[in-house]
């Protein structure tokens, strides 16, 4: 088993919108490398022809009437958007920094 | 203090007047208020809200009159949505998040006159066996202080534990349902995947997640089931197939039913007080009639990496809606990528930001198949082995955690070592299945690594599996275990 290095903890941090603090990336690189040389042992598995589950109770599809119901409020929803002097809640928008220059 | 006690005895005494709403909703906040300093159980107390619903209750006995949990108080784990009130998943990112709604099981509580007191510490997003991932603080074991309760539904069992309510529920990814009930010492069933709505519980893993009840004894756990059941619009993985009558399946009668045990799995591991508890409790099923059976679960040894694979996977991509633009907690910057990283750096936990890289890494390009495709097919053939064993027997026991509680920050520096105390809980969730524990005894007191506070031992749980949709068969060899034991009916010191 390749070791998991600390180049490959800052690529996937990166994929992942972490952005990780020095002792975190070495920590990481040893934690994950132990539990991916865990997970090592699949490979001795014969999966041959054998197809994946990706839920354990076959699912079934549920169908629905295409009738229009009440969504949450947007006041209500709006409630929770993180606060401060430039993030108004009024006007029924989340803000961001700016995106488009 | 009034004495806090089972479902059915509130319930019974709220509908016939002998109790009030009120005094069950208050003996409930006083025990809370005496003992969660010391246990730290709960991340909120609703106190003003419980007390108002109780009151309500207690107005219009007449509507309540047939509910099946009048008037009993209940706690929620904080990954549970509820109206009005903060849900945090005991983390920062959520800390002062307030739905605009409530879960589905809540709604269904509600209507069953159930009363919710507050909201229960937790592992962050419920990633944990033992509670030690919370960002308010660990919760404590009420049979050793210095003792983990399990996780990640941690603060659900120790209410139930420590008889602050008599009833509570958590969920169940991996294990986090049953393996606190069995470090605490109390009753803690995990429905069949789609048998609980799962709208309004905060995503971790999507195909394995399941809400579920903690409670003294299985009657409890088959009145709340039989409540919080059933298809939901809201959750098109929620099982059209009608809700049973879990509380008439409460026979005592398990004569010829066949319970198998995977011995090969069990032959080493296994703490040995848990193994001789174990094969006590074998007996006792033997002594009701119940024949056992040597069965193989080929697979089920893998299951750990399979399930760390899976999981984090989902997590993953669950995880990556807390962005800091709609909830939550937000670094302000100039920046939208860094505003993403630094909200997600400063918001989530270690053990979180662990899982979501190896989801992360397990589903990225060059990764896939060597991990998550070959995870996804072993579990085809886990699923498969408990497909075998069924046409066998009727049910599967094994113990709940091959490990007694341990000290909290024994184990925090080793994830892989954590994660493998996990090996007889997650198989159930890869293969849908439903699963419950039940107290089956204690350790020996007299080891000098053991005991909790010099008095007795620590709770050891009995785990049984059953087919998909079968609760009403484990809630039934459940209930008929404890009639011929008394370790159901232990209290932790600190509760007495």
């Amino acid at each position: 088993m390749p070791e998991f290095t600390k180049e490959q903890v800052l690529a996937v941090a990166a994929l992942a919108n972490l952005e990780l603090e020095p002792a975190e990336v070495e920590l990481f690189a040893r934690q994950l490398g132990d539990v991916l040389a865990h997970a090592e042992e699949l490979r001795q598995i014969d999966t041959t022809g054998v197809s994946p589950t990706a839920y354990g109770v076959a699912p079934h599809t549920v169908d629905r009437e295409d009738i229009v119901v009440p969504s949450l409020p947007i006041a209500d929803v709006l409630a929770n958007a993180p606060e401060g002097e430039q993030l108004p809640r009024d006007g029924g928008f989340f803000k961001v920094p700016r995106v488009i220059g | 203090m009034t004495e806090v006690t089972s479902v059915s005895e509130t319930r019974d005494a709220v509908r016939s007047g002998a109790l009030s709403a009120v005094d069950a909703c208050r003996a409930a906040l006083e025990r809370i208020e005496s003992l969660d300093a010391r246990l730290n159980a709960f991340n909120t107390v609703s106190a003003d809200r419980a007390l108002a619903r109780a009151a309500e209750i207690d107005q219009d006995r007449s509507r309540v009159s047939a509910a099946p949990l009048a008037g009993v108080p209940i706690a929620l784990k904080d990954n549970i949505c509820t109206r009005g009130v903060r849900t945090t998943a005991s983390s920062r990112i959520l800390e002062t998040f307030v739905p605009p709604y409530d879960a589905t099981v809540v709604e269904r509580l509600n209507g069953a006159g159930a009363v919710i007191v507050g909201k229960t510490n937790c592992d962050e997003f419920a990633m944990g066996s033992s509670n030690e991932n919370s960002a308010f603080g660990p919760v404590r074991n009420p049979w050793a202080l210095d003792r983990i309760p399990g996780g990640s539904s941690g603060g659900s069992a120790v209410a139930v534990a420590a008889a602050m309510t008599p009833l509570a529920l958590g969920s169940d990814t991996g294990g986090s349902i049953r393996q606190p009930a069995a470090m605490c010492g109390i009753v803690g069933l995990k429905p069949t995947y789609g048998r609980v709505s799962r709208y309004g519980l905060l995503a971790f893993g999507s195909s394995l997640d399941q809400i579920g009840p903690f409670g003294r004894r299985a009657r409890d756990c088959a009145i709340a089931l039989g409540v919080i059941a059933g298809a939901d619009k809201a959750d098109s993985t929620s099982g059209a197939r009608a809700v049973d009558d879990y509380e008439a399946a409460l026979t005592g009668e398990i004569q010829g039913l066949r319970v198998g045990v995977p011995s090969r799995m069990l032959a080493s591991g296994v703490d040995s007080d848990i193994s001789r508890a174990l094969s006590a409790a074998l007996d006792v099923l033997r002594g009701r009639g119940a024949t056992i059976v040597d069965i193989d679960l080929p697979h089920a040894k893998y299951a750990i990496s399979v399930y760390y694979m899976v999981a984090t996977a989902e997590a993953s991509s669950n995880l990556a809606r807390y962005d800091g633009v709609r909830y939550g907690l937000r670094s302000v910057e100039d920046d939208l990528g860094l505003m993403y990283a630094r909200s997600r750096e400063k918001g989530f936990g270690a053990e979180v930001k662990r899982r979501i890289m190896l989801g992360t890494y397990v589903l990225s390009a060059g990764y896939y198949d060597a991990y998550y495709l070959k995870a996804q097919q072993v579990r085809t053939l886990i699923r498969r082995d408990y497909d075998d064993a069924f046409r066998e027997v009727d049910v599967v026991a094994m113990p709940t955690s091959p490990i007694p509680p341990f000290k909290i920050g024994e184990k925090t520096a080793d994830p892989l070592q954590m994660y493998l105390a996990d090996v007889f809980t997650v198989s159930a969730n890869l293969a849908g299945l439903p699963a419950i524990s039940v107290p089956c005894g204690f350790t020996q007191s007299s080891s000098p690594t053991r005991g909790g506070a010099g008095e007795g031992g620590l709770p050891i749980g009995l785990q049984f599996t059953g087919r998909a949709f079968d609760e009403r068969t484990l809630l039934r060899v459940a209930d008929a275990y404890e009639r011929d034991t008394e370790w159901w009916k232990q209290q932790p010191p600190i509760a007495r």
